[in-house]
């Protein structure tokens, strides 16, 4: 039992460190779309990591099946959000920032 | 373990008043939209951890699933009507 908690705190802790670089990747960076890619991928990351670890505190049972069924529906959907915005981005002519004082966009 | 959920549910709390940030002074819509879908991500979890605190996480999976299918699927309709109308 114990030892089920412990796997369970890492993994909820591993998610909030995560969940904590791409927020200030998010608030941070200087561009759309680097601040798309330190969200894109940190809150992938976060959430799998997350949803495991509240997966084993709840020991096999059908809820902890769901949790599982919604870490991959996370894990499909997020990168495809992700594609889909910043494709958005660049059909309506947001230029990356190629040099160091540019516009902020 | 109860306090430790508790403490991580107040943490990612206050990550989502920073992500908050950005949704309210993003320069374009887009930034906006990438704003909006962190802190739909960190919703999600948050709905799970209440139920965990609460023991009743049966009931709160089920919402939790559902938020996640709404956000995405407002995100990806955001993002074609952006595409369509062609204005940042």
């Amino acid at each position: 039992m114990v030892i089920r908690e412990l796997i369970a705190g890492f993994f909820v802790c591993t998610g909030f460190f995560f969940f904590f670089t791409a927020t200030v990747g998010l608030l941070r960076l200087p561009d759309f779309y680097s601040r798309l890619h330190a969200t894109g991928k940190g809150d992938t990351l976060a959430v799998l990591f997350s949803l495991i670890g509240l997966a084993v505190y709840e020991g096999f049972s059908l809820t902890s099946v769901k949790i599982v069924l919604i870490a991959v529906f996370m894990f499909l959907a997020q990168p495809t959000a992700t594609h889909a915005i910043s494709r958005a981005a660049f059909r309506c002519n947001v230029k990356p920032l190629t040099t160091p004082g540019g516009p902020n966009r | 373990m109860n306090t430790f959920f508790l403490i991580m549910g107040i943490g990612m709390c206050l990550l989502v008043m920073l992500c908050l940030f950005r949704v309210i002074y993003g320069p374009t819509i887009l930034n906006r939209a990438a704003g909006i879908s962190a802190v739909g991500t960190k919703t999600l979890i948050i709905l799970l951890i209440i139920g965990v605190v609460h023991r009743r996480v049966e009931m709160f999976v089920d919402i939790s699933m559902v938020y996640a299918l709404l956000n995405f699927i407002g995100c990806l309709v955001l993002a074609k009507y952006l595409e369509r109308t062609g204005e940042v």
